[in-house]
């Protein structure tokens, strides 16, 4: 496969050193002269001294006999135009581009540069699954005894809303401890009903959370 | 008629005030503070005052554009200092926001030229220089010189 990589940075070196080592052709494309005499040392003729949103920069470096153009320099704009001309006038088929700043992502997918890889949504998207759900806290976790605590406030469209403790099926090594409501918190009976818009104290077993997150969260639940 | 002008360089705030002084409403968006002076420079009145609005913001901020009143925009001008900045916003004008009339400013030739044929209504001052100098040089005589 050849590969056509914008941006010599980090990413976009240590990207091509990865794929040259898996027997892809690679061409690295930099625009500073400084860092592009660096990468040079170690990737010699594969890397290109240039600004990949200039025409003729791309055409030397072979973009219409590209498999694939990955955009990966600092600025968004950039990485946008470059994989634009990619993909609509030298019809490469596959392009891959950075997002430096999430909130540049909407401009990425308006003008169909798919996929556009954010480092700032990667790492949201592990904070996700490793807290299964935003709606959920961890208050204390007691690693070596096997038991953890968690605050959630109850969904409105959640299994537990408008459910009295009794009612509402927990997993063996749950338990509610705690209601927090605008008027205090407080111990509840089998009686209580829980609603939405409570924050509840559960103490379980770890591994149980996403039993859990369903039953307080309802479908306002994150997922995988 | 509201015209959208982000970039008020020497191009976007002289446009800015000729078409402010035709009696065009007018918006200019601009990441630096200090471009706002060139709005105000040898007018009588300081660009609020005369009816112009300003926004500070980067362009590729969608409520930095929003601020500047993109959803009523019936011209949009991108005329900041880089052309791939250009050619984002003019495409999220134009695709975007439906706005009527988008104009953009590409100084190199080759990118302007793919552009225009894409449908964007591009402006290259380089290559308005570079037909300048050939014909100059042609007036002078120097092509068909000995």
């Amino acid at each position: 496969m050849y590969v056509v990589i914008a941006g010599a940075g980090k990413v976009g070196w240590n990207l091509a050193r990865e794929l040259i080592e898996k027997d892809h052709e690679v061409t690295l494309i930099e625009s500073d002269r400084r860092r592009f005499l660096v990468v040079e040392q170690e990737l010699e003729h594969a890397v290109q001294y240039g600004d990949s949103t200039e025409l003729w920069v791309l055409e030397r470096a072979g973009i219409a006999r590209a498999d694939m153009a990955i955009a990966v320099t600092g600025d968004d704009e950039d990485n946008i135009m470059i994989c634009q001309l990619a993909k609509e006038k030298y019809l490469c088929e596959r392009i891959i581009a950075r997002v430096n700043n999430p909130r540049n992502l909407q401009h990425f997918k308006l003008l169909g540069i798919q996929p556009a890889v954010s480092a700032t949504d990667l790492i949201l998207r592990l904070i996700e699954h490793e807290v299964p759900k935003y709606g959920m806290v961890h208050l204390l976790d007691l690693a070596e005894d096997h038991l953890e605590i968690i605050e959630l406030e109850v969904g409105v469209e959640a299994p537990a809303a408008g459910q009295s403790v009794r009612d509402i099926s927990l997993p063996k090594g749950a338990l509610i401890i705690s209601v927090l409501r605008s008027d205090g918190g407080f111990v509840p009976t089998p009686e209580t009903v829980v609603e939405a818009g409570d924050e509840v104290l559960v103490v379980l077993d770890p591994g149980l959370e996403s039993d859990i997150t369903a039953t307080f969260l309802g479908n306002g639940s994150v997922g995988a | 008629m509201l015209i959208l002008i982000v970039g008020s360089g020497r191009v976007g705030s002289a446009v800015a005030k000729s078409a402010l002084a035709s009696g065009h409403e007018v918006s200019v968006l601009d990441e630096d503070p200090l471009s706002h002076e060139r709005l105000d420079k040898d007018q009588h009145d300081s660009w609020e005052d005369a009816g112009g609005q300003f926004t500070l913001g980067t362009a590729l901020e969608i409520d930095a554009l929003l601020e500047a009143g993109i959803e009523r925009a019936d011209v949009f001008i991108a005329a900041t200092d880089g052309d791939n900045t250009n050619l984002v916003i003019a495409q999220v004008a134009r695709k975007r926001f439906e706005v009527d009339r988008v104009i953009v400013r590409v100084l190199d030739p080759a990118r302007a030229q793919w552009y225009a044929e894409q449908g964007l209504a591009t402006i290259c001052p380089t290559q308005h220089a570079i037909e300048m100098f050939e014909r100059a040089l042609g007036a002078d005589g120097v092509d068909g010189g000995a």
